[in-house]
């Protein structure tokens, strides 16, 4: 296991490398001059474009200004917004957990009912059920998520009037954040209404952001399911009289569950990407909504960090996933 | 349209050359593909889209961008207060919805060929090379692979959209290169294992060369998972370009792409209910279509579901 373990690390060296070196020179790249985008001036005297350059660094030849990037971000240096000047980092790691918050629920959303979804639609093979459970979840893959938040929003928001139509919580109920998440501070906060205020912010956004992975890990279970139940020791069961119930949620959900956890791994970039549009339709303030409104502010400095920042919180989450399915599969191992 | 059909048979067609095949390639694939009715629903609606993208001049009498301000609004023919001629209404600045929807299609049929053209392309050329020979040159690519793949595909997109400038083109070019490497990892794969099996060693021993090798003996029998690769990728380049479009990054006003349109109706939610829903249905309407006919292509090519 602990071979296993450093294997994975080696391979995310060269990964994280790479990584750096194109969320450094995406900067480089850019149409323009670096100092005047880095600086955010638009008119600038050469004496003093002279003096920026060498502040940043950026007269320096390229592969030392790489080095010195590579070593910042191994110290947490993640660069400076244009706009605000506060480090990137910061900003982030504000940030982060509106946007972590609303991923957890949505695959605890698409996994408590995706589950479900695909093992009756295995089990009912070939009947109206199957069809369409399988039917739902195809539209659910195909959806443009960004409409189908509209589409949410003019329903529920609009027509009846259940839900607010952005942010995560009331204005009415200020408190100081503990943990970030809405859910646990609100109710920490111990204000009345205030824990119901911010769940009714959640509802849509867990919605929107989960129905993609909910119609993927539906129609991975119920593939997975259907070639379980052909086996050999399923017939066994069967024919030794064991209950239906005990052979479906015993011996084949069990076996069938290792491609969908796989599945579900490899979902959870899809979230973080899924929360760009998201967080954009609902004002979530997360980290999605921070990048593209980054994008459109030109603080370039921020979507580097940004870009990079994720980017490796979607490689430890991978790597977690990994050794998870290392941990419960031990013929991966090698 | 017509690449996935050409493509398509191609494959089963060399599956009829092998002794045990029935009569004809396009048969057997028609038979398989055919059984799927979801598939042949899907194929059916993605014509109709197809053919309203190439003739939408001759089925609209209105104009795409011209802007009418005697018409603002109007609701679709169904709903209080809607005209025949705008059976979909119109936008916010008096242009007629439906036409705007048919020339949309163009776009995004557009951008799906481009970007799975390119990609596909690439991608294979890529993943042969890694495949077949192997070595330090497969270990460099899969790295780089790798790379590529640990971004959020969405976030990379935009951000290479920011680079090159908003607009269209750079949106298929970002969306191509984000999907390269699925392409690579499928090809290198099946190249894989087809590269010691015996019909290669057979015309490697006979003398064919290194190229007709790669392309003309390993190629073909590759091409099935690709296929059924290229419809997906397919409707995600729509998708995406869409919503990149909706982000404001991919096509600018005034064209009428279905993000982009969906992005410009936004304020207009609670006030005009049609202008937001017809794009968005436009979009999954089409990817639906799509990713059924790839749900029916993977049933008719892929052997191993075939015989169960």
């Amino acid at each position: 296991m602990l071979r296993f373990i450093f294997g994975r690390l080696a391979v995310l060296i060269p990964t994280f490398v790479g990584v750096s070196i194109i969320a450094f020179s995406f900067i480089r790249l850019l149409p323009g001059d670096p100092v005047m985008l880095l600086s955010g001036e638009r008119v600038m005297a050469p004496e003093r474009h002279a003096q920026i350059m060498a502040e940043l660094g950026l007269d320096r030849p390229m592969y030392v200004q790489y080095f010195d990037y590579l070593t910042g971000l191994l110290q947490g240096d993640f660069g400076r917004s244009i706009i605000s000047k506060r480090p990137v980092i910061d900003d982030f790691m504000t940030l982060f957990p509106a946007t972590m918050e609303l991923a957890i629920c949505a695959i605890i959303l698409a996994i408590c009912l995706g589950i479900p979804a695909g093992v009756v639609a295995a089990v009912k093979r070939g009947t109206w059920l199957d069809q369409t459970i399988m039917g739902t979840a195809l539209v659910g893959y195909s959806m443009p998520i960004f409409w189908w938040g509209l589409l949410l929003i003019i329903f529920f928001s609009g027509t009846l009037g259940w839900t607010p139509v952005s942010g995560r919580i009331s204005f009415l109920y200020f408190f100081p954040p503990v943990t970030g998440f809405m859910l646990i501070d609100s109710l920490l906060s111990g204000q009345k209404g205030a824990f119901s205020s911010a769940v009714s912010h959640m509802i849509l956004p867990t919605i929107v952001l989960a129905t993609i992975p909910l119609a993927v890990i539906a129609r991975q279970t119920r593939s997975a399911m259907l070639e379980v139940l052909s086996e050999d020791y399923v017939r066994t069961a069967r024919s030794k009289g064991m209950s239906p119930f005990r052979i479906i949620g015993v011996h084949a959900l069990r076996n069938a569950m290792i491609p969908v956890i796989t599945t579900i791994g490899l979902q959870i970039g899809v979230l973080l990407g899924g929360a760009i549009l998201t967080e954009s339709i609902f004002s979530w303030p997360g980290i999605g909504k921070w990048m593209v409104d980054s994008v459109f502010k030109r603080d370039y400095a921020v979507v580097q960090g940004g870009l990079m920042m994720i980017t490796l919180v979607i490689m430890f989450v991978n790597l977690i996933v990994d050794l998870l399915y290392g941990w419960a599969n031990p013929r991966i191992r090698r | 349209m017509s690449s996935v059909e050409t493509k398509s048979v191609s494959p089963a067609a060399a599956a009829a050359a092998t002794p045990s095949a029935p009569p004809s390639g396009f048969a057997e694939f028609w038979f398989y593909f055919s059984s799927n009715r979801g598939a042949v629903l899907g194929l059916g609606i993605f014509v109709i889209i197809l053919l309203m993208a190439i003739f939408a001049p001759l089925l609209t009498a209105h104009d795409p961008i011209i802007q009418n301000r005697d018409v603002l609004l109007l609701p679709p023919v169904f709903a209080e207060g809607g005209r025949a001629e705008y059976l979909l209404g119109t936008d916010p600045v008096g242009r007629d919805i439906l036409t705007r929807l048919m020339y949309g299609a163009r776009f995004s049929l557009f951008v799906g060929l481009i970007v799975v053209t390119l990609s596909v392309v690439a991608g294979v050329l890529i993943g042969l090379v890694a495949g077949f020979f192997r070595g330090t040159t497969d270990t460099i690519i899969m790295r780089l692979m790798d790379i590529i793949l640990a971004f959020p595909s969405l976030l990379l997109a935009l951000v290479l959209v920011a680079v090159l400038g908003p607009g269209l083109v750079n949106a298929m070019i970002a969306i191509a290169l984000v999907n390269l490497p699925h392409f690579v990892r499928l090809t290198r794969a099946s190249v894989m294992t087809e590269r010691n099996k015996d019909y290669v060693i057979g015309s490697q021993v006979a003398g064919a060369g290194t190229l007709r090798i790669m392309f003309v003996t390993i190629l073909p029998n590759c091409l099935a998972p690709l296929i059924v690769q290229a419809t997906l990728a397919f409707s995600a380049a729509i998708l995406d370009a869409a919503a990149l479009g909706f982000l404001g990054m991919g096509a600018q006003p005034p064209t009428p792409e279905w993000g982009t349109m969906l992005a410009e109706a936004r304020e207009f939610i609670q006030r005009a209910w049609w202008v937001v829903t017809f794009p968005g249905l436009a979009i999954l309407i089409t990817v639906l279509a799509i990713n059924l006919m790839g749900d029916g292509l993977r049933d008719a090519l892929d052997p191993k579901l075939k015989r169960s």
